[in-house]
């Protein structure tokens, strides 16, 4: 059976202050697949995959109920390291992020956090994450210079390669594409399908052609609430809630 | 008609704006020309470097050593206690305080830089000069000490709030990055957040030095005024903007001292054209740093 879940939530609420952002979602997302997010603006998807990795706990005033297990562990235990957790599920963000630094020291960041000292082991680790990350060719002669000289999509391409440095489990992408151009965009597409061999992948996206290249499932969001979810194929082709479809033919959102 | 009145007020604007470089100029056109007297008599090096000012003997000695030197070692004492104060203050505010104590810090800071710089010094004279001179029995509390001390408080909120810019400007998605990686606050903050700040905390503390080393009243009232060079510390010293302030009165205009204190008035000038270039180089090798444009 290759449908192992990875991570499940169970009646999810969050909320901002008095704002009630999600409304109870319950949701699988499978071990090496792609799980995709589609929604309006507004519709909690962000929201949504900023709770696997604890994101939203920097927001004051933030709460969440209900469940959801990694590996059957409970995120959000009081027990859970954060921490570890972050490392366990890598996150890419909508715009590039890149650190002020060279393109070398973004990536051994997550090392040198994690106390990790070997410089050889250090530059293997930056060389193969390149590599993963299809940058590899385009930065080797220049690892020292600095990460922001590079274009937005191989700034992107670097973020996705210094949240691999750290081996982790799950990668959530945050509309990875949305301030990029086609060609940057169809690669980072490009990396996602490649990447799924090896992660769980969850990725929210505003455009619904992009849900239906890369992901295997696809879940459908809107007002906070998880309306449909399913096979990308199959939700894309016979949407079973009369919302989906209007959704996908384009009649709001 | 219509085409006159833009025009004049296209005028009235441009003069406007270029008044303060006409100010600049005829500043520094002074400063020379009222010191040349002095310059031209003398050897530059022996009056940077010479170790007597006796400006009212007769021959008078004008070495500005004693001065000079008073002026460095109260404006680095002062930054011994503004930086990590002021920068301290800046991260706290930005990284860990809560909005209740952001909102009772920040108009604190304000109202400290507020605070008239003579209140400053009769702060220094009548309680902390005292208090020092007491605690380590010592003949003055009046010295470069308590000189350090008093102008480095009045240098914090300076130093406070421009660090404080220089963090806030650090983009939140840097800080996110950080942390969805797995560092804590204090990997973030150390790591990222502040190289990121860098040369803007530099450009801050440069700018603090600035205001120490310009600073006349405190260092009029506090300092002790003894124009010799200081053995240790806690000697009575006198900076080069105590000097002007208190020998401006007494000396006999066109006098040799009259043009010694221009002179004196020069080399302030240039040591603080030096500090605000380099805070303008480094803040902006910032801006460029931090994608912010030129």
């Amino acid at each position: 059976m290759d449908r192992d879940v990875k991570i499940s939530a169970r009646n999810v609420n969050f909320y901002y202050g008095k704002t009630q952002a999600l409304k109870d979602i319950s949701i699988d997302i499978f071990q090496k697949k792609v799980t995709a997010l589609i929604g309006p603006s507004g519709c909690g998807k962000s929201t949504f995959i900023r709770l696997l990795n604890r994101m939203n706990d920097l927001i004051p005033g933030a709460r969440v109920e209900g469940r959801i297990l990694m590996d059957g562990a409970d995120i959000n235990h009081p027990k859970t390291d954060v921490v570890s957790l972050r490392r366990k599920v890598g996150m890419v963000f909508q715009n590039p992020n890149p650190f002020p630094k060279s393109i070398f020291d973004n990536l051994a960041y997550g090392l040198r956090i994690g106390g990790v000292r070997d410089r050889g082991f250090i530059e293997r680790k930056v060389v193969d994450s390149l590599k993963k990350a299809a940058l590899y060719e385009d930065v080797k002669d220049r690892l020292h210079d600095s990460a922001l000289m590079l274009s937005g999509g191989q700034q992107q391409r670097l973020c996705i390669a210094r949240c691999l440095v750290v081996e982790p489990e799950v990668i959530l992408f945050d509309e990875p594409a949305a301030s990029l151009d086609p060609i940057s965009t169809r690669k980072i597409e490009e990396l996602v399908l490649e990447l799924k061999e090896e992660y769980t992948i969850v990725i929210v996206t505003h455009n619904m052609q992009q849900a239906a290249r890369v992901s295997d499932y696809t879940a459908f969001m809107y007002l906070g609430r998880l309306i449909e979810y399913g096979d990308t194929e199959r939700i894309f082709t016979v949407p079973r809630e009369k919302m989906t479809e209007e959704y996908l033919s384009g009649r709001f959102g | 008609m219509r085409h006159f009145k833009e025009t004049l007020y296209r005028w009235v604007f441009t003069i406007l704006a270029f008044a303060s470089l006409l100010f600049l100029v005829g500043i520094i056109l002074t400063l020379f020309r009222e010191s040349y007297p002095l310059l031209a008599g003398h050897n530059l090096h022996d009056i940077v470097f010479g170790r007597f000012w006796y400006p009212t003997y007769d021959p008078p000695e004008f070495g500005m050593f004693p001065l000079i030197i008073a002026s460095f070692v109260v404006t680095f004492g002062a930054m011994a206690v503004s930086v990590p104060i002021g920068v301290g203050t800046a991260l706290f505010l930005n990284e860990l305080a809560s909005e209740s104590q952001r909102a009772v810090l920040k108009p604190v800071i304000e109202i400290l830089a507020g605070i008239p710089s003579i209140v400053y010094g009769f702060f220094g004279m009548i309680i902390v000069a005292p208090f020092i001179q007491n605690l380590l029995d010592i003949p003055t509390g009046l010295n470069a000490f308590t000189a350090s001390l008093v102008l480095g408080i009045m240098a914090t909120p300076t130093v406070a709030s421009l660090a404080e810019d220089a963090v806030s400007f650090v983009p939140r998605s840097y800080r996110e990055a950080s942390l969805a990686l797995g560092a804590n606050r204090w990997q973030t903050l150390i790591r990222v957040v502040v190289p990121a700040a860098g040369s803007g905390i530099s450009t801050a503390i440069i700018l603090g030095i600035g205001r120490a080393v310009g600073e006349t009243m405190t260092v009029l009232m506090v300092a002790g005024g003894a124009a010799a060079i200081p053995a240790s510390l806690f000697d009575p010293v006198r900076p080069m903007t105590a000097t002007i302030a208190a020998e401006m009165g007494e000396a006999v205009m066109g006098s040799a001292h009259y043009h010694a204190l221009f002179a004196v008035g020069l080399i302030l000038f240039l040591i603080t054209l030096v500090i605000n270039i380099f805070a303008e180089i480094i803040s902006r090798r910032f801006r460029l740093k931090l994608g912010l444009g030129r």
